[in-house]
């Protein structure tokens, strides 16, 4: 095929991911209200104080709702959210979380081998350890024994809330209070489930920590904590994956996620998003609205965001971090993509807090067909953040004339010993381009993904190899065809 | 090996190639002078399947198949490399990841096994340095910040690896100093063989007192108006094209028909 054929052809490439599994799922009426709320805390045997910060949160979020204060500052277009026509809770039954296989559902675990990520132990992927979350609740977590040899604990929320509630009590919000934003409000006040992560002291995580989302039931949000606490001086990388079936209608996912670093500790935090995407037409998709912050509490500290953001008919998520610790140092790395009408506005805040903080961001947009992708960062050094430093570099590769690329950068300086620097490029791979890697032998597809896998390198070899795999093969996937 | 025979193509609908015919067989160097924008480029493009250029008439066997039915890649892999008058800058990609695919996509074409990273490098090590290019640059994106005559040096670089039957050098000797023309030149003469052959588009002698050509063509307007042998590149150089183009000419009827114009 000649370039100039695959570019006027659109990727109409099908999700691979796009099948439901079969399984009798427990869904609660559609619908918000303090009822609900209760029904989700009773549902998991809160505790009382779990159930009144929820309580907060709801009615905190149903005043937003009211004043009409859901976000219109981010550039995507959507139509209005009806909150009372979604159900906020779905579960396979029977609801359990389970440590043994056996009495896991076997079409969900056929569901995890098809997505690529066994629960079986003989099938697990060497050095990972995964908590797999199906709709509201989590199904399976692997290998907890031998990190609680260590101490560290890797559960699901509900079961740290249940084991571990000083930890959680302590924790939760505490970087992201309910209050914080639209959808964190809302998240804070019908949060199903999610991971929870502690490393005690001096201990290096031996595995990589990961977390599965699968969105399966029709009509329902998936609303998921995760929590993740480095103490002293001890390492952990995480990564989260995600997936859903292909659904005309508009699927919401809330979640928040908070991670914590005390003194010397460092979390790498990386996400490889696959939602649904919509059609070619913009029907359907997932609404992925997330928030997502670390906090470098202690001196010397380090969180690393990496995201590879390939799928959702909306992204609209900032993960971002608080550097309080002196000496602390943030890190974000991201590769967006949007297809078809796919939209994203992502991006990151970068708060000096702390003396001779530092932050790195680097960005790489790349939007095809009609997608539409803006970076939003926030660089702020605040008075005493004396040394700060930041880069920033923003890089946007456009493929055909339809797409939009935009660059958003707010930079406030309040410390005059700090340095920020910020760079952004756009290209476009051209038919030209194009042309000269099929006059070397390559086809017009290998010649894409070559040009978008050296566009994208900064940011994927920031993986674990076997993902950063796995990331090259779904931006493949996603672009096949679109050449420009 | 190249047989092209009454090729017409157009370009945004204007008619630039306007019946070309050109033999090059196994072994030997063909030389394409002509004026600017008389479609030097565009046959060497046109050869090379570029989408924007649309073959009106016309045909071209290359090794006995027919070429004009081959994708750009197909061409590519059957050994026809085009050293590209302004090669194209690819931000992002490292020439040596890039180069690496090209030769292993051409190698599985061949039913060859393809070869690994570090075999590619000392490969492409060894290359470089028979070249004579600056090391450092396969690291770099593909052309992206070349200077005029690195990009024509990585042309070399790339034929070089990629062992084409048919060579076909745009205006390779464009922005070269003296020591890189020569070099550049010793490069091309060194992948010569009796089985592959080489089609050179120049506006200059120079190159061709080095790489020594069996015929010389020279394309006004979209035809091979004149053919020689290297001595026509050197009367060219010194009296320009207008003599060819009026020698050329057919004369008009009202002018009596003189002796060596008919
Ligand atoms: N994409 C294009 N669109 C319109 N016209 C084109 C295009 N490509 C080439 N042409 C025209 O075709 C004619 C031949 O161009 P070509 O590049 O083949 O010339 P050339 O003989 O290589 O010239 P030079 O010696 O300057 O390199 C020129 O008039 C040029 O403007
Ligand atoms: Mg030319």
């Amino acid at each position: 095929m000649t370039s100039k054929e695959t570019v006027r052809e659109l990727a109409a490439q099908p999700y691979k991911y796009g099948w439901t599994t079969d399984v009798e799922e427990e869904t609660a009426p559609p619908g918000l209200s303090e009822e609900i709320v209760r029904w989700i805390s009773a549902k998991k045997e809160e505790p009382e104080w779990l159930l009144e910060w929820r309580l907060r949160a709801f009615r905190h979020f149903m005043k937003l709702l009211e004043d009409q204060q859901n976000p219109t500052w981010a550039n995507i277009s959507h139509p209005p959210i009806d909150f009372q026509a979604m159900s906020y809770y779905a579960a396979p039954k029977p609801k359990l979380e389970l440590e043994s296989l056996d009495q896991v559902d076997a079409e969900i675990l056929r569901t995890y081998e098809k997505l690529g990520i066994p629960l079986q132990e003989q099938k697990r992927l060497a050095g990972v350890a995964v908590d797999a979350i199906f709709d509201s609740v989590s199904v399976m977590t692997t290998a907890k024994e031998t990190l609680a040899k260590q101490g560290i604990i890797f559960s699901s929320v509900s079961e740290a809330v249940r084991e571990h509630p000083e930890l959680v009590k302590k924790y939760l919000g505490s970087v992201v209070p309910y209050s914080d934003n639209f959808y964190a409000a809302l998240n804070s006040a019908v949060f199903s489930d999610g991971s929870f992560v502690y490393i005690p002291p001096g201990v290096r995580c031996p595995l990589e920590i990961s977390t599965y989302f699968r969105i399966n039931a029709e009509g329902s949000g998936q609303f998921e904590r995760t929590l993740i606490i480095a103490d002293r001086g001890s390492y952990v990388s995480y990564l989260e994956g995600c997936s859903a079936p292909m659904r005309d209608t508009n699927q919401l996912h809330a979640a928040v996620v908070e991670l914590v670093t005390m003194d010397d500790a460092e979390i790498k935090y990386a996400t490889i998003q696959n939602w649904y995407p919509g059609d070619a037409d913009g029907k359907g998709g997932i609404y992925n609205f997330v928030t997502k912050r670390g906090k470098c509490a202690g001196r010397n500290s380090k969180i690393s965001w990496t995201q590879v953001e390939t799928g959702s008919a909306i992204t609209w998520k900032y993960p971002s971090v608080l550097l309080q610790g002196d000496n602390s140092v943030g890190e974000f790395y991201s590769v967006a993509l949007v297809n078809g009408r796919q939209q994203a506005d992502t991006g990151t805040k970068m708060i000096h807090i702390g003396k001779n903080t530092s932050s790195t961001i680097i960005s790489k947009g790349i939007s095809a067909g009609h997608g539409n992708n803006t970076y939003r960062g926030l660089v702020k050094i605040l008075p005493k953040a004396t040394g700060a430093r930041n880069i920033t570099r923003c890089d946007s590769l456009l493929i055909g004339d339809q797409c939009g690329a935009h660059t958003v950068p707010y930079i406030e300086v309040e410390n005059p010993s700090s340095s920020v620097e910020h760079e952004a490029s756009t290209t476009k791979v051209s038919e030209e381009q194009v042309f000269y890697a099929q006059q070397r032998g390559l086809s017009a597809d290998a010649a894409q993904s070559l040009i978008i896998n050296g566009f994208v390198r900064d940011v994927v070899k920031r993986l674990p190899l076997e993902f950063a795999v796995e990331a090259n093969r779904l931006l493949e996937l996603n672009l096949e065809g679109a050449v420009g | 090996m190249l047989e092209i025979h009454d090729l017409h193509a157009s370009v945004n609908g204007a008619d630039i190639l306007k019946g070309i015919d050109l033999r090059v067989g196994a072994g030997e160097t063909h030389a394409i002078m002509g004026p600017n924008g008389s479609g030097k480029s565009t046959l060497a493009l046109v050869l090379a399947g570029h989408p924007a250029y649309t073959v009106t008439r016309g045909s071209v066997t290359f090794d006995g198949r027919d070429l004009l039915g081959l994708a750009p890649e197909e061409r590519a892999r059957a050994g026809l490399f085009l050293s590209f008058q302004h090669p194209i800058e690819i931000p992002g990609l490292r020439l040596d990841h890039f180069l690496r695919a090209g030769y292993n996509e051409v190698r599985k074409s061949r039913d060859e096994d393809e070869i690994d990273v570090l075999k590619f490098d000392r490969l492409i090590r060894a290359k470089v340095k028979e070249t004579g290019m600056d090391a450092a640059l396969t690291k770099r994106s593909v052309n992206d910040g070349f200077s005029g005559g690195e990009k024509k040096r990585n042309e070399l670089l790339q034929m070089t690896v990629l062992e084409p039957k048919l060579r076909i050098l745009d205006e390779v000797d464009s922005g070269l100093d003296v020591d890189s023309l020569r070099s550049v030149a010793d490069g091309i003469n060194r992948l010569a063989t009796p089985e592959s052959a080489t089609l050179i588009v120049t506006h200059y002698q120079r190159i061709l007192s080095y790489v020594v050509p069996d015929a010389v063509h020279i394309l006004i307007d979209g035809r091979i108006v004149r053919s020689g042998d290297k001595h026509l590149a050197a009367e060219i150089e010194s009296r320009g094209y207008d003599w060819v183009t009026e020698a050329a000419q057919p004369a008009p009827p009202s002018v009596a028909p003189t002796a060596g114009q008919s």
